[in-house]
């Protein structure tokens, strides 16, 4: 029954993008009314489709009807509440399935906003994205098909997978990376609108830009939380290990930074139009081949639970996306070139003349320029591996060393360069000012320095990121504080109303400071926990007193807990001053082949300057010996903070500017004027 | 050719020498830090065998296993069936090291044909594995292939 219905909406879905791809096309091309409310209803159709069809599916898993495939698959009638809702991304089909709900919402989301505003784009636009919601409607129709009809249904199914049913994270961790990787689907056929439609307003550039933010923002929880997942379970106490899966997911992130800031070059200046585009256009193709890496099981990683032969298809599909990205690119550029001059000569605008080296232009120059460089190595580093596998048939990996050489230089680079732009102005600067502007800054740094020598954190690398996290903290608190006190000796204003006024104004720029602390936040927990970081291993016997630090610690016993989805075994751990710590080792009784793996749950005592973290390596069978892993690191929570505070910058950024006149006034075109 | 184009062919060619350079130096830096995955035949058969960082995978050989938990010290043998090498491991093995099961370790080929190791990683058979210790090599072999390590 509900097989037939899923089965019905995913069809209706497939039925709702083809008509809505080919009727955009139309409304595009011949600007035609009909064709245009054809191809808006048809993507409020396609969504409505997928998002009940993930409803069916939701509501399958809780009925726990194993005639549906996806059901029999995952589902089983002991799981929990919680877990049977989030088994709809336990598995391959399922997560399929998901990913069109998404996309779906994202689909609503975007034609509702745009609404009638932008015509000239907007029917383009839609003629791609749902062009996208072909592809990803066919895979749930036909092989990733999760509604497919189960003759004889079992009476219990093997249940989730025990990574998914061990941590609550894994019920956050993967939607917001799905958000993230779907939502980078609508800046590309927005900005593939502009090629097709052959013309780019500063105007336009808003929504494009706005579209990349929200995916962006996802995409940076889903990475963030993914570190704390992987820090929470897997027991070695570390957040990122350059693991193929988790290189997945920085791609699309690297370009999303970059495009970010080049938009805004190319909003204020027009300049870097179509490298802001290519790299919009790169972060499509690259949550495609994230995709693909994470769910065709092309690698061997914790993350490959769902090897398919889904693989080839995506495959085909990246292809053509890439193909397809680069004709357009090809053949429509210079058109924006053309429809910039004539609209120049019209309304006498001349592009700007080049920026001095001094300003916040060449600051986004080199910043796009070091995020181009740190995607292409890290891209390297990733695939290279496939390919060596693919083509001279030899099993190797990369180690961790080659992508930490140059992460490491980039990435301070990239902190100071951070600094640097939201203190100088845009165009130019004379020296003196510029010095005047960073010289506080430069003083921040320092005291950031000689505290953490004062402190005794000396090692080179820890102190120089502590210095250019203090000079790029200043640099933005900076610009963040210094426009509040102008506006309360200006107008006599109290702190409070100056700063509603003066940050309500410019939401967009005061957003992006604060995703700037965020940042920081994680650099400074990176560069502290990795550099201070002790690990130790301890072989204990019941009642045996071991010294770890300065922390004096008891085994005090180990015994085995019953639940009724799993065993684990609970070791005791008494430590002076701190209390009791009782690392698991878990086994679960269902989760399919997965079954009967052991999954551990470490016991982390978290304060805000250090992790004290307890994992259980081995237990022996009579529970007396128990052999743990002690690591203590020092401001490790700190890069979880990362994720709330640049959700919150990126909010505020994304949160409508007060006046809305702007948008009444026709903005001029964007594009190289002076180019001839 | 005017300034402009001038200008444009500077810019194109300054891109190219950075992406060239870039490349030559993310490769040969590459080539240093690649991890090679054999079989101890592989290993063993290899010329830069001395230099390269190995992900030797295979079966422990049963009752070749010593654990000393004072040292934290490991050693055991690790076979493909055909060519069998002494793996020294420093470090406590994972909760599900044993005897028969197919491991992947990580480490240099010493002087003495002694494989050194500081890191011993379980490979997850899709199927339950036999616990009577008899060694079904083509299982293995397909264990190596297609299971999952988890750290």
């Amino acid at each position: 029954m509900i097989s037939m219905l899923g089965r019905g909406l995913v069809l209706a879905a497939l039925f709702f993008a083809a008509t809505g791809c080919f009727a955009g096309f139309w409304a595009g091309s011949r600007r035609n009314q009909r064709a245009w409310e054809w191809a808006r209803n048809s993507a409020y159709g396609f969504s409505a489709s997928m998002i009940l069809a993930n409803l069916a599916m939701v509501y399958a898993l809780l009925v726990r009807d194993f005639s549906v495939s996806y059901v029999a698959e995952v589902g089983s009638t002991t799981t929990p509440l919680w877990l049977t809702i989030v088994s709809l991304w336990a598995s391959l089909n399922g997560s399929i399935l998901f990913w069109g709900g998404i996309l779906g919402v994202y689909t609503a989301l975007t034609v509702y906003s745009l609404g009638d505003r932008y015509r000239e784009y907007t029917p383009w636009a839609l003629h791609v994205l749902m062009g996208i919601s072909i592809f990803f409607a066919f895979l749930v129709a036909s092989i990733a098909n999760p509604f497919a009809p189960i003759a004889n249904p079992p009476l219990e199914g093997p249940g989730p997978n025990p990574l998914l049913q061990n941590h609550w994270l894994m019920a956050v961790h993967p939607p917001m990376l799905y958000l993230g990787y779907v939502g980078m689907s609508v800046p590309f056929s927005l900005i593939c609108a502009a090629l097709l439609a052959g013309r780019l307003e500063a105007g336009w550039m808003v929504p494009v830009r706005r579209w990349m933010l929200v995916p962006w923002m996802f995409l940076s929880i889903g990475i963030v939380l993914g570190g704390w997942w992987s820090y929470a379970v897997l027991g070695w106490g570390g957040a990122w290990a350059w693991d193929p899966v988790e290189n997945a997911s920085f791609h699309p992130w690297l370009t999303g930074t970059a495009f970010i800031h080049s938009a805004m070059v190319l909003q204020r200046k027009g300049k870097l139009r179509d490298w802001t585009l290519v790299l919009g256009m790169s972060t499509f193709l690259l949550t495609l081949l994230g995709t693909f890496m994470t769910r065709s099981g092309v690698f061997n990683s914790v993350h490959s639970f769902t090897q398919s032969d889904i693989g080839p298809v995506f495959l085909a599909f990246i292809a053509i996306v890439f193909v397809y990205s680069i004709v357009l690119l090809a053949l429509r550029s210079h058109v924006l070139d053309e429809e910039a001059r004539l609209t120049d000569a019209r309304l006498g605008h001349r592009g700007s003349s080049l920026a001095s080296v001094l300003s916040r232009d060449t600051a986004i120059l080199l910043q796009n320029a070091a995020f181009g460089a740190f995607t292409f190595m890290v891209l390297l580093g990733t695939v290279y591996p496939l390919l060596a596998e693919a083509l001279q048939d030899r099993r190797i990996s990369v180690g961790e060393p080659y992508f930490d050489r140059f992460a490491l230089p980039l990435g301070l680079m990239l902190v100071f360069l951070m600094g640097i732009g939201p203190s100088l102005p845009w165009g130019r600067s004379a020296p003196e000012t510029a010095m005047k502007r960073l010289v506080p800054s430069l003083a921040v740094g320092t005291l950031f320095a000689v505290v953490a020598l004062v402190t005794g954190y000396n090692k080179p690398m820890t102190v120089l990121a502590l210095f250019l996290v203090g000079f790029a903290l200043w640099g933005n608190l900076f610009e963040f504080i210094e426009p509040v006190t102008q506006r309360m000796r200006a107008r006599k204003e109290g702190p409070g109303v100056a700063a509603i006024k003066v940050w309500g104004k410019a939401r967009r720029r005061f957003g992006g400071h604060i995703a700037h602390y965020g940042v920081l936040c994680a650099v400074f927990g990176l560069a502290m926990s990795k550099g201070y970081r002790h690990e130790q291993e301890l072989n204990l016997n019941t009642g045996e007193v071991a010294q770890f630090l300065d922390y004096e610690i008891t085994f005090a016993g180990a015994r085995d807990d019953s639940e009724t989805h799993r065993i684990s075994s609970v070791a005791r751990f008494e430590v002076a001053g701190l209390g009791a710590f009782e690392p698991k080792v878990n086994t679960y009784t269902s989760g399919g082949r997965m079954a009967g793996q052991p999954i551990f749950t470490p016991a982390v005592h978290s304060t805000p300057t250090y992790d004290l973290y307890f994992s259980i390596l081995q237990i022996s069978q009579d529970k007396t010996n128990v052999i743990v892993r002690l690591i203590y690191e020092p401001y490790q929570v700190w890069v979880w903070f990362a994720a709330p505070i640049i959700a919150l910058g990126t909010l505020i950024a994304l949160l409508p500017p007060r006046s809305s006149r702007a948008s009444s006034v026709k903005p001029a075109p964007v594009g190289e004027g002076s180019r001839s | 050719m005017t300034d402009a184009m001038k200008k444009r062919m500077f810019g194109v060619a300054a891109v190219m020498l950075a992406v060239g350079v870039l490349a030559w130096l993310s490769m040969s830096d590459l080539g240093e830090n690649l991890v090679y995955y054999w079989s101890p035949t592989e290993l063993m058969a290899a010329d830069n065998a001395r230099d390269a960082t190995v992900r030797l995978g295979g079966m422990v050989v049963p009752g070749t296993m010593k654990h000393d938990t004072e040292r934290a010290h490991l050693s055991f043998d690790v076979t493909d069936g055909e060519t069998t090498v002494r793996v020294e491991s420093e470090g406590n093995p994972p909760q599900m090291f044993r005897e028969g099961i197919g491991v992947v370790v990580e480490g240099k080929l010493d002087d003495d044909k002694v494989f050194r190791s500081e890191k011993v990683m379980v490979k997850h058979s899709n199927e339950y594995q036999k616990p009577d210790g008899e060694i079904d090599m083509e299982q293995m072999k397909k264990t190596l292939a297609e299971g999952e390590v988890l750290r």
